[in-house]
């Protein structure tokens, strides 16, 4: 059933020539209507990695294909029909309504001169409605609190109807509940279709949704594979440089750091 | 919905035009404030007056106007900066000081004054453009600030040697009432020099508005969407600078314009680019007409349009700022 629909090929990159590499000789691939968290410590080269899948920058060795071919190949608004991305945060100095900010997730289908239309305002309100943000559609965006911002964000990406939907760090600035409702959101993205990737430095966000896990540290991937076969004691303990201990409380995983501090 | 959005844009063309038609019988002839329509249909100098004066001026005004208000509502959404104006890169300080380098040294000839003007706005852009493209830390917009802050303070301090140079009974005046602004030498001549470049320059603001928006997210965002940021940033830039370097050049230093129109403008019909850009367009036309009317108007000499735009904006800005409505985010 699930095909590779993103496929990682050694690829390497660097921000500075004289610099070490941030991304080294990364390999893995993505299947299809999947979630995959990239998880490892800060720094690791997760945002590097997730800009370099969303064509942001090139890799310097190496290449990314979707569904076989290059992301070269594609053109930047087909590439931008195939792949949306929600930013670990954003700054908006304007007061657009929600409503206003996430119809932006149009322009992939818009010419350069083109403004949405009626068909567009629909797909935007049924974005929210999925998110369950409706009743904040006439909210100016900077009034919105960080929870808020993130499923504002997330309904952007949704009308932007990608196939595969890069997430950076999209639980690092949320209270618990609030957590826990972004991943239930991407859960249920995942179930109507769409391929989710996120990175993370919280490995139990990711062990309640995650189907992979793709393991970081210094610019490498330690291991990729199955939620099963990657969370275990050991690896996640040379992933994050400390010792952890993995302890199954009512069938889910949590993550216990072992290191006394004194 | 639809009839609305008709009405509104209808609104947005007939209102500067009525300001234009009303403004034309504005000023000191025959008496001060507005001049009788039978004297325009008897008296031949008052239909010189009209027609070969007031009226190219005042649609300079209006393009003036219109250019600076639609420049800054472009650079604010660019910068990502609700403080910024058109102004900005070197362009206004270029400008100044390219009217008094001629003014001293090449030729006190109006057409002169302005093409010095231009090129020196231009250079300032240039400029703040390299300089950017050098520094080595800080995102792209940062550095465009830095670079700017930088290279319009070195034409002012350029300016403040030219000013101190001149001779302070013949070229001084000219430089000080040049760099204080005003439409009071527009002719139709200047005003066929700067529409080319003022109607391209609306004309790509107005298509792009709705992309605007697009851009005033982070580069990562925008990418995502399929926009080419760099690309379409520069575009817009471009088209900024250039109108506003033609009217400045024809017009001296007026200011205030660009960076309070916008706000105006915003607090009219929210911030989606889309609907603010058009209406700053027209208010920015209307608003530089009436305050060239005072400039007319209020006394027998002439105010410097730069004075009474500075006068007003901050007065709005003051009052805006400080009313209770106003919520301003960071």
């Amino acid at each position: 059933m699930s095909s590779g629909i993103l496929t990682v090929n050694s690829i390497s990159y660097t921000y500075h020539p004289e610099r070490p590499e941030a991304v080294k000789q990364v390999s893995f691939e993505i299947l299809s209507e999947t979630v995959t968290a990239i998880i490892g410590p800060n720094g690791a080269g997760k945002t590097t990695l997730l800009h370099l899948m969303l064509g942001l920058m090139k890799p310097v060795t190496g290449s990314i294909f979707i569904e076989d071919v290059p992301i070269s190949k594609y053109t930047r608004r087909e590439l931008s029909q195939w792949i949306g991305l929600v930013p670990q945060s954003e700054y908006i100095p304007f007061e657009y309504t929600v409503l206003e900010y996430v119809l932006l997730g149009r322009a992939p289908y818009l010419g350069p001169l083109d403004l949405p239309g009626r068909d567009d305002v629909q797909i935007a309100l049924e974005s929210l409605a999925e998110i369950g943000i409706a009743h904040l559609e006439k909210r100016p965006v900077p009034a919105l609190s960080g929870g808020e911002l993130q499923l504002a964000m997330l309904a952007r990406a949704l009308c932007q109807k990608p196939r595969i939907m890069l997430l950076d760090e999209p639980t690092s600035h949320l209270d618990l509940s609030n957590r826990n409702t972004t991943l239930r959101i991407l859960n249920r993205l995942r179930n109507n279709g769409t391929t989710i990737i996120f990175s993370t430095h919280d490995p139990e966000a990711a062990a309640l949704i995650a189907d992979h896990l793709v393991l970081m540290r210094n610019g490498q991937v330690l291991d990729a594979g199955t939620l099963d076969d990657t969370f275990t004691k050991e690896k996640l303990s040379l992933t994050y440089g400390t010792p952890v201990e993995v302890v199954n409380i009512d069938g889910m995983r949590v993550v216990r750091s072992m290191e006394r501090l004194s | 919905m639809k009839n609305q959005k008709t009405i509104t844009n209808l609104v947005l063309i007939i209102l500067p035009l009525l300001v234009l038609g009303i403004s034309l019988f504005a000023g000191r002839y025959p008496k001060p404030l507005f001049m009788p329509f039978s004297v325009l249909t008897s008296d031949e100098l008052a239909q010189k007056l009209v027609f070969n004066l007031r009226l190219p001026r005042l649609i300079t005004a209006a393009l003036l106007g219109a250019s600076l208000a639609a420049a800054g509502g472009v650079m604010q959404m660019l910068f990502r900066n609700p403080l910024v104006e058109p102004g900005f890169l070197g362009v206004t300080q270029g400008a100044g000081f390219g009217a008094a380098f001629s003014i001293l040294w090449i030729s006190t000839s109006p057409l002169i004054i302005e093409l010095n003007a231009a090129a020196f706005a231009v250079l300032g852009l240039i400029l703040s453009y390299f300089i950017a493209r050098k520094i080595r830390f800080g995102g792209w917009v940062l550095r465009l600030v830095l670079s700017g802050i930088a290279v319009s303070a070195l034409f002012s301090a350029g300016l403040g040697i030219l000013k101190y140079m001149a001779d302070p009974t013949s070229e001084l005046p000219e430089i000080v009432f040049w760099l204080l602004g005003g439409l009071y030498s527009v002719t139709w001549e200047d005003l066929y020099y700067i529409l080319p470049v003022v109607v391209i320059g609306l004309t790509i603001i107005f298509l792009m508005r709705w992309r605007l928006n697009l851009l005033s997210l982070s580069d990562e965002t925008a990418f995502s969407l399929g926009v080419s940021v760099g690309r379409e940033r520069t575009l817009l830039i471009a088209a900024s600078v250039a109108i506003t370097a033609v009217v400045v050049s024809v017009a001296g230093i007026v200011g205030w314009i660009g960076l309070i129109i916008p706000h105006i403008s915003r607090r009219l019909t929210g911030a989606n680019a889309a609907d603010f850009i058009p209406v700053s367009m027209s208010v920015g036309a209307i608003f530089a007409m009436l305050c060239d009317d005072l400039a007319r108007v209020l006394t027998t000499g002439e105010i410097p349009l730069g004075i009474i735009t500075s006068l007003i904006g901050a007065g709005i800005f003051l009052v805006m700022m400080t009313s209770r409505k106003v919520s301003i985010t960071k």
